[in-house]
Formats: C-alpha cells, structure tokens, sequence
C-alpha cells in the first residue's frame, strides 16, 4: 500500500451516467449478483475490485448487455444510461453497446490489418461518408489509443502482429472509434507487462476528459492509480462504493478492510 | 527462500553423475523409442498399400487408354468402286477390296503369313461398311491412294495387351489360334500399332458387343452436372443450418435432438438416401428417371450431414474473443459471424466440403436405385440446362456397369474409368486446397 500519490485528488461532483437499482443476474440457479446498487458518474474513472468470482466482470457486463449471448444468463433489475432503462424491449442491444464501448481481458484485435480493425466500428455505424473521413478517424482514434507513433507506418499490417501491449492499446482505440459515451474495461492490463500497463494507465486517465470509463481490476494498486471511484464487490453483493482515497485509507465496511489489507480474497 | 534452505538435507554431495542414464531413464526413453517405430511402421505399411493401389490401377487401366489400328492404304479406282456398288452384297465386296490391299502390303514388307478373308474379317471387324460409305461421301478420293486408320477388334487388342495369350485363347468363331499368326505378322509389317484411344475420355458407353468404341466422356459430363446441383444446394443448405444452430439457436431440447439426428444422418447407408430418393424424387415428385438433378439431390441429402457437422465443428473453433471483440464494437449479430466468424472458419468448411463432394462423386448405390446404372448412355447433353435432366450415367455407375458386363474386354475400361475417376476426384481436391489458401489468414 506504498502507491497512492493520487490520494488527494480534488473530487467534484459530476453528472449520473449509469445508474443500476437492486440489479440481479442468475447463471442457471446461480445468483450472481444481489441487489447491486450504484451510480457512475459521468467524465470519471470507477474501478471494480473484488476477488475473483465475486462478480464484477458479471456485473460489467451487463452494463453493455454483453451478458445477453450467454444463453443461461437472466439479468433482473433496473439499470439505466442517461434515465433510460438499457433492458428495455425497446433497446436494440447493438444500438446500446455502440454508445457503450468495451475492452477485454485479453487483447482480441480482428485477424486484420491495423487500419480494418479501427474502421470495422466506424464503417458498420457509418460513421465517415467517405475515404478520407474514415481515414481521420483511425487516426484520431489511433492518436487518442497513444499508440499512432508506433502503427502509423504500417497501418495495413496485421493488427494480431503487433505485441501484446500494442494489441490491447489498439483495442482501446478500435472501442472509442465508434464515439461511445461510456467505456467498459474488463482488466485490460492483466495480461501486460508493467511497462505496457503504465502506458494503458496512462491512456484511461486521458481518456476520462471524454468518457466515463468503468474498469475491473485486479490489481488494488492500479484502482487507486487510476480511480475516482471504487466500488467493492464480494460474493455477488456491492460491499462499499465511495471515492477511491476514502475506500483505500478508511473504509467503512471490514471485509473491504480486510480485503485491501490481503487478509481475504 | 529462508524455508526452502531450511528444509533442504544438509551438505549432500553430488547424487549421481548425469553422463550416466538411470534405468528409470533407459525404460523411459526406450518406450519412446519403441512408439515412435510403431509409428514408422504403421506409416510404411499405409505408403506399401498406396503404392501398391497406385500400381495395379495404373497397370490394369492403361490399356483402356490405347488401342490397336491397322493403318491400310487402299486404292480403288473408279471401275472398282461401279463394280462394288453393282453387287447384291455391297460391304463385302468392299471387304475384299480392303483384303486385297492388305495383302499386297505385306507382300509389300516382304513378310508372309497364313491369309484369308475371314481370319481378316475376324481381326479388323466388319470394315467394308466403314470403307464404301468414306467413299460414297468422297468420291474425289477414288482413284487416289488412301490411308485408312481402322479399329482392331477387341480380342486382337487384348492379345497385344497381353491380356488374351496363346495359351488362354479359347477358339471361337470370334478368334482363332492361326489369326493370330497373321496378327503378328500384320504387326511385323508396321500395319498394326498401338494407338491414344481418345475416344474412351471424349466418348459415350458403348453396347455390350463393342468393348473397343466404350467411352466415359458422357459420364464426365454426367458426374460434374450432378456435383454442380450437390454443390449448389448442400454449402448454402449446410453452412446456413450450421450458422443457425452454432449462433443463433438457443440451447434447447428441440435443437439438442436436431443435432442428435444429424450426426446420426450422417451414418446412414448410401442405399438408404437412393431408396429415398426414388421414392421422394421420381415416383412422387415425378422428376425424369436416370437424370442428373435427381442424382444430384440423392447425393445432396446424403453430404449435407457431413457439411454441417464439420462447418459446426469450425464455426466452434473459432475463438469466442472474435465474436466478444465484434459484439463489443456495436456490431450485430450477423455483422458478427459473417464479417468475422465465417471468414475465419472458410477453411475448415471448405475441407467437409471436399471431403462430402468426395464420398457423393464416388457414391454407386444411390444411382443403382434412381436408375443411372446399367443402360447405354446416348451421350453428350444437348444443352447446359438440358445437361440437368437429359438420362445420363455417372462416372462411379459407368465403372459399375463395365465391370458387370461379361465382356472381359469392359474390365480394362473399368479399371481406366477408376484413373478418370480419380483425376476428377484430385482435380477437385486442387481446386479446393486453392480456395482454402485464399482464405486462410493468420491469427
């Protein structure tokens, strides 16, 4: 617990983005998640921890209905983007997950060319009306993914050639090509070296000025590197959600004690 | 690390030395051994078998491929050809005219032998007809030295091939012991020679007296109509299914027992689909008899199992992270699996389709019931569409027929008709290894 320089951040409050009531999801007969209650606020980084199983993942991904192609998956509940219900039957989830971006685990680019794997979201969104558009927009995207200086000579090599770090950074710029409002991270730095997860730390705090960006974390140090907000979840029940500096130095709940100190999880 | 050194024995001195095998060791590495030569073993006995395949087949199906030709100079003039077509019995006047020829020309050669119309007739066949109609359509070339190029007949060919010997030649009106002593000296001569038969690739089956004019051209042409409407209707029937199934279906009882009987479909006897299929197809839905479109459907309902069994198996193997990536950037469902999914498994798919194209181009049963087996093909398809519907046999129900027949001539041609089969089978092969470097991308 030597990391946290970012403890006196100014914190202001910020508009609603998400907000979730008495969210419940089963896998089969397996309760998941119970009674999550949460708001995530708009322009800030919230950082899920947890130990493992105890359902943050889950919970992300029901913020972008990714949960809906796991065919035994039921979610219950009320989760809104900007007061809208997002499992309304009206909400057309590909609709919903191009404002709402995500990033995985493991980099995943497209087997294409690093330029296809940025303009696939664009183009499937018409997003650019013609080549030069689009051209603009890998390049911004590209820019913004803190990885243009390291792609822009070989943009028509293939995106799975690149290193791991360089694969997942190119992932961030392929979600935020399509402009989405929020951007999912489900522990997009495990699979990197520090070096590589320093740049990407990096990159989420920038990419808070435009965007809410909620990431799962192993990793306690990393939450309270680049949080404003943690939430955290143990056996499918939110235990404490608060501002980052508060949960790490004086949390309310003892299990979230006794997790940040390493004596459960 | 404190614990480690703690438990570790004190100061123990070099256990053993590593130049020297242990027998654990020894046992280990000889099992190893011992499998990797079974291996080889089994590998070589797989490569004796094939060459030994490649071999008989290559060795018993060449002679369909060459025939034996009396290359004849004839000369008749006017007055012989008035004279000929003044008798009662036309051709054999002609044939004597042929007989005389040929005489001379041995005389020619200075080689003699044992001579008489009949023993001619018996080894050239019945020429004179062919003779008198050239000149009936040429009379410019009467008076004119000829040179005609004519089929032997099938005994004499199989004598040249080895096939019928001195020894094994039973006497019959068809041939006699002494015609063979003229065909060896009409050989000596340079009369007699092997020729390229192209007729057995170009033409159509022959009736069953005419080994030597059998042709599995039309066959050919009946077996590729009837991999077009396989093809045509099984990949898009197969690939759609399977897309549905592997993305789209939820996981249920129904789609659990779909799957069940697919597997189990792809087990059934060939038999079963024709017995099917001329009941379904001709005697309900009243298609023609002996077409290649109902060929074709026979055989597509019998590849179909196997083009989705192993379109499912590589849509399965493509990893989850691609469709996750692709669903993650907003795209649809079917955005999904057609932009990435599909592409990726275009190998794989690829592969059960040649593999299901294969088993169908060799299937025999199914035809024996929809009535492509055992009748004289008339021979090319007027048209493209008619190519479709016109009777037509197949290439695997040609062979069929030829080795039925009592004519120990047809076996040759059945084993040529296997090299046919298997070139149209390699050729296809080619084409789809082509296909699948195309698509294959790196990961």
């Amino acid at each position: 617990m030597n990391d946290m320089r970012k403890l006196e951040r100014e914190v202001d409050t910020k508009a609603l983005k998400i907000s979730a009531r008495q969210c419940q999801v089963y896998y089969g007969n397996n309760h998941a998640i119970k009674d999550v209650d949460i708001d995530i606020e708009d322009k800030t980084v919230t950082a899920f921890i947890g130990p493992s199983g105890c359902g943050k993942s889950t919970f992300l991904r029901c913020l972008n209905r990714m949960n809906d192609t796991i065919d035994i998956c039921r979610v219950e509940g009320d989760i809104r983007l900007d007061g809208e219900d997002i499992y309304d039957p009206k909400v057309d989830p590909v609709q919903l997950r191009a404002k709402v971006g995500m990033v995985f685990q493991k980099p995943n680019p497209f087997p294409k060319s690093i330029y296809d794997n940025i303009a696939y979201g664009p183009r499937i969104h018409g997003l650019a009306k013609n080549k030069a558009e689009l051209d603009e927009i890998v390049e911004k995207s590209l820019r913004r993914g803190a990885i243009w200086d390291e792609v822009k000579d070989r943009l028509h090599a293939p995106g799975t050639g690149l290193s791991g770090g360089q694969q997942q950074r190119l992932c961030i710029a392929r979600a935020i090509a399509t402009e989405p409002e929020v951007l999912l991270m489900d522990e997009p730095c495990s699979a990197l070296d520090p070096i590589a997860t320093s740049q990407v730390e990096e990159l989420i705090d920038e990419l808070r000025t435009n965007f809410s960006v909620v990431i799962v974390t192993h990793s306690m140090q990393q939450a309270a590197r680049v949080s404003q907000k943690t939430a955290f979840f143990h056996l499918g029940n939110l235990v404490e959600y608060g501002e980052t500096g508060q949960i790490f130095t004086n949390p309310s709940d003892p299990r979230t004690e006794s997790y940040i100190t390493g004596r459960i999880g | 690390m404190t614990d480690a050194s703690l438990n570790s024995p004190a100061a123990s001195g070099p256990s053993q030395s590593l130049h020297k095998l242990d027998a654990r060791t020894k046992k280990r590495n000889a099992a190893e051994a011992r499998f990797e030569a079974y291996g080889l073993v089994a590998i070589l006995i797989g490569l004796f078998f094939l060459a030994v395949l490649a071999f008989a087949i290559v060795r018993s199906g060449l002679p369909a491929f060459t025939k034996t030709v009396l290359d004849v100079e004839m000369n008749v003039s006017q007055q012989d050809f008035d004279a000929a077509e003044s008798q009662l019995f036309k051709t054999k006047a002609y044939a004597g005219l042929f007989s005389k020829s040929l005489q001379a020309q041995l005389t020619e050669q200075g080689v003699t032998a044992p001579f008489d119309d009949a023993a001619i007739e018996r080894i050239a066949g019945k020429v004179g007809g062919t003779i008198r109609e050239f000149y009936r359509e040429n009379p410019g070339q009467l008076g004119q030295p000829v040179s005609f190029e004519l089929a032997a007949a099938s005994r004499v060919d199989g004598y040249f091939n080895g096939r019928v010997t001195r020894d094994t030649l039973t006497e019959s009106r068809f041939l006699m012991l002494s015609d063979l002593d003229l065909a060896d000296a009409l050989k000596e001569a340079g009369i007699v020679r092997n020729a390229f038969d192209w007729n057995f690739i170009t033409g159509a089956d022959s009736g069953v007296d005419n080994p030597g004019g059998a042709g599995i051209g039309a066959s050919v042409v009946g077996s590729f109509f009837m991999m077009l409407v396989v093809l045509v209707l099984s990949l898009p029937i197969g690939v759609a299914a399977s897309i549905y199934l592997e993305e789209f279906a939820p996981q249920n009882r129904i789609t659990d027992l779909i799957e069940v009987n697919i597997s189990n479909l792809a087990a059934v006897p060939s038999i079963v689909f024709g017995i099917l299929g001329l009941a379904v197809f001709i005697q309900f839905m009243h298609l023609p008899q002996s077409a290649p479109l109902v060929g074709g459907l026979v055989l597509t309902l019998m590849t179909l199992p196997t083009i989705i069994i192993s379109t499912r198996a590589a849509l399965k193997a493509v990893p989850p992270s691609i469709r996750d990536a692709a669903l993650g950037v907003g795209a649809s469902k079917m955005q999904a699996v057609f932009h990435h999914v599909l592409p990726l498994a275009m190998p794989g798919i690829l592969t059960g389709t040649i593999i299901g194209l294969a088993q169908a181009l060799g299937e025999t049963a199914p035809l024996l019931l929809i009535g492509m087996v055992g009748f004289v093909a008339r021979g090319y398809p007027d048209g493209f569409l008619q190519g479709f519907v016109e009777p037509n046999s197949a290439m695997p129900a040609q062979i069929y027929t030829w080795a039925a027949r009592a004519d120990v001539s047809f076996y040759d041609k059945a084993w040529g008709g296997i090299i046919i089969l298997l070139l149209f089978l390699l050729t296809m092969n080619i084409i789809a290894i082509i296909l699948r470097r195309r698509f294959e991308r790196r990961w």
